[in-house]
């Protein structure tokens, strides 16, 4: 990813960044800081802001189709939230002295990653359910974490994101669990629902940290505070009760409970799917990009009318001084 | 089938109606119920559909300040649509909640003026129709919120807030699109000259509004036309752009003649909740 190659940093500042991180100092942009450190909270940082963006899509999918008013207004609101937290975090890598907009186009030419969960259809209105209750439940156990992570604008934004996201949790577990006491159409809706998203949520932890390659630097620099696994197994283990209490089955025949690590054991994740998905071949990728792509074309005329104004704007009060 | 032999295939020769049927001349006008229902679905129904319209943008709007403006308008709107369909039900008597008269109803029940079911087109059409439309609603709210039914000037005091500030916002557009290059400019004086035969609607004033002031409800249509036209005329002027005339005016709206967008509008809107008649959500 990186073209550029990674500077040699100069011993004594690398020194000196370590140990504020080792003691536990949250790191400000105008901190020293090593490149790699600031390329690799980029990249994080810009994933996290086009997933968002990119996870309008699969839930303003279904807006027009909400079966109350109270729904389609949680589900406005739930979107709404989604583009503030792009915005947001999109703000926060201006911090390390990137442009918003160079990282959208990267979006938008396929050569920036986002989390690879949005390239699943919507397919049914439980979706919308399962996705704030797996999807979301999902993110907030790596964002819970990165909350404590060692860049302070980064931290502060997850604090104040992971509230909004554990509001979006409860939402869509309380519609799951209003689907599973309804008719037996609404029960088979959501089971159907449950067995598309229970994988793909479980590789949302992304690779083990065995085959991730950017996992251990990341950890050293308490950039991620836990492993990809420890994060996964934490949320099977928090999901797995919460199936239970509202009587759905998760798609996974191997799935027991170990009495001696207290964890629930899961089957095999199936990454080849993963990589699929990631290489740009899963079931949604075009369409989402494609969408994108629009939105920003068709929008075109629209911001160069806001610019043109503005100038003949600031023109006017101008001539008028 | 050719018109000559239709009476004869269907059976029925000329003279034949026979007794005890209803009689075949009806009523020339459509069927209004209760009118201060018929008022409250009018209200509440503009601001569902148009709602509705705006939420039909979330995640494809030009820029990401603008989704989320977009998706604040639609929330607002259809909060105050959830509280005077509500209203509306409560009136009427039959059970029926808002959800029960968003989602159950025909086409041709739905009290909203045509301006607001007419499709997004490009973000200067629909901010141009949001513009339209707010500059009157602000003035429906303030007569309303000092009026004397207590439960529609609680919604009015309410959503003339709101609505203030969704002015606020569609004049602005209107102006920057209007001042901004000669595309935009282009695009919003169609935007404005297409959707402006729909304007006249907002002010004809039929039986409802006069059998509505018995509630203390004193929609004063002639009274709210120059004020309309001042706050028009005034946005228009500074986007630099052409009022139309106001020749072949539209209506029909609020006794359920719509045009032919609702029906596709109302059809995806309404497939979920009736494919599963009974459920709850």
């Amino acid at each position: 990813m990186d073209p550029k190659p990674t500077p040699q940093e100069d011993p004594a500042l690398l020194a000196a960044f370590e140990a504020r991180i080792a003691a536990g100092e949250s790191i400000e942009p105008k901190d020293w800081m090593p490149e790699r450190y600031r390329r690799q909270l980029t990249r994080m940082m810009s994933q996290h802001a086009h997933s968002e963006v990119v996870g309008m899509l699969p839930e303003g999918n279904w807006i027009t189709r909400a079966p109350s008013l109270r729904r389609k207004m949680s589900l406005i609101a739930k979107v709404q939230d989604e583009a503030g937290h792009g915005l947001y975090i999109y703000c926060g890598t201006e911090t390390l002295g990137v442009d918003r907009f160079d990282l959208y186009r990267q979006l938008l030419d396929g050569t920036a990653k986002y989390s690879s969960i949005f390239n699943y259809p919507t397919l049914a209105w439980a979706d919308m359910g399962v996705i704030g209750w797996l999807v979301d439940g999902a993110a907030i156990v790596n964002q819970t974490v990165l909350a404590k992570t060692s860049y302070g604008p980064y931290a502060r934004a997850m604090v104040r994101i992971c509230k909004e996201e554990n509001f979006h949790k409860r939402q869509g577990y309380e519609l799951c669990a209003t689907l599973a006491a309804g008719t037996p159409a609404q029960r088979a809706m959501l089971q159907d629902s449950v067995n598309r998203f229970w994988w793909p949520a479980l590789m949302m932890f992304g690779p083990s940290d065995t085959d991730s390659p950017n996992s251990a630097e990341l950890l050293r620099w308490r950039v991620k505070r836990k492993t990809n696994d420890e994060l996964r197994q934490r949320f099977v283990n928090l999901t797995v009760p919460q199936a239970q209490a509202i009587g759905v089955t998760l798609p996974d025949p191997d799935l027991r409970f170990d009495p001696e690590t207290k964890n629930w054991v899961f089957g095999a994740i199936d990454w080849s799917e993963f990589y699929e998905v990631i290489k740009g071949n899963g079931p949604c990728n075009q369409e989402r990009l494609a969408a994108r792509n629009r939105a920003h074309d068709e929008g075109r005329w629209v911001r160069e009318a806001a610019t043109a104004h503005q100038a003949k704007q600031a023109a006017r009060s101008t001539e008028a001084a | 089938m050719s018109a000559a032999h239709g009476d004869e295939e269907l059976g029925i020769a000329a003279g034949e109606a026979s007794a005890g049927t209803r009689p075949v001349a009806g009523a020339r006008g459509p069927d209004l119920g209760d009118p201060l229902v018929e008022c409250l679905l009018r209200l509440g129904d503009d601001r569902l559909i148009l709602g509705h319209r705006l939420s039909e943008w979330c995640g494809h709007g030009p820029i990401l300040e603008e989704d989320i403006a977009l998706s604040n308008l639609a929330l607002d709107l259809i909060g105050q649509a959830a509280s005077l369909l509500r209203l509306a039900g409560e009136v009427e008597g039959r059970g029926r909640d808002e959800d029960a008269l968003a989602y159950f109803r025909d086409g041709v029940q739905f009290r909203n003026c045509l301006l607001v079911e007419q499709p997004n087109g490009d973000f200067g059409v629909t901010m141009v129709r949001q513009f339209l439309f707010d500059a009157h609603s602000v003035l429906v709210w303030e007569a309303l919120a000092a009026g004397g039914h207590p439960g529609l000037a609680a919604v009015a005091g309410k959503a003339l807030k709101e609505d203030k500030y969704h002015l606020r916002h569609s004049s602005e557009w209107v102006v920057r699109l209007g001042d901004g290059t000669a595309e935009s400019h282009a695009r919003v004086q169609r935007a404005l000259d297409d959707l402006w035969r729909f304007t006249g609607e907002l002010f004809r004033r039929d039986a409802v509004d006069e059998a509505v002031a018995a509630h203390g409800i004193a929609l004063d249509a002639a009274a709210i036309r120059p004020r309309w036209d001042a706050i028009v005329d005034d946005v228009l002027a500074r986007a630099t752009l052409v009022r139309p005339a106001d020749a072949g005016m539209r209506h029909g709206g609020r006794t359920g003649r719509h045009t032919e967008h609702l029906g596709h509008l109302l059809a995806t809107m309404q497939i979920v909740a009736r494919s599963h008649p009974g459920a709850a959500w």
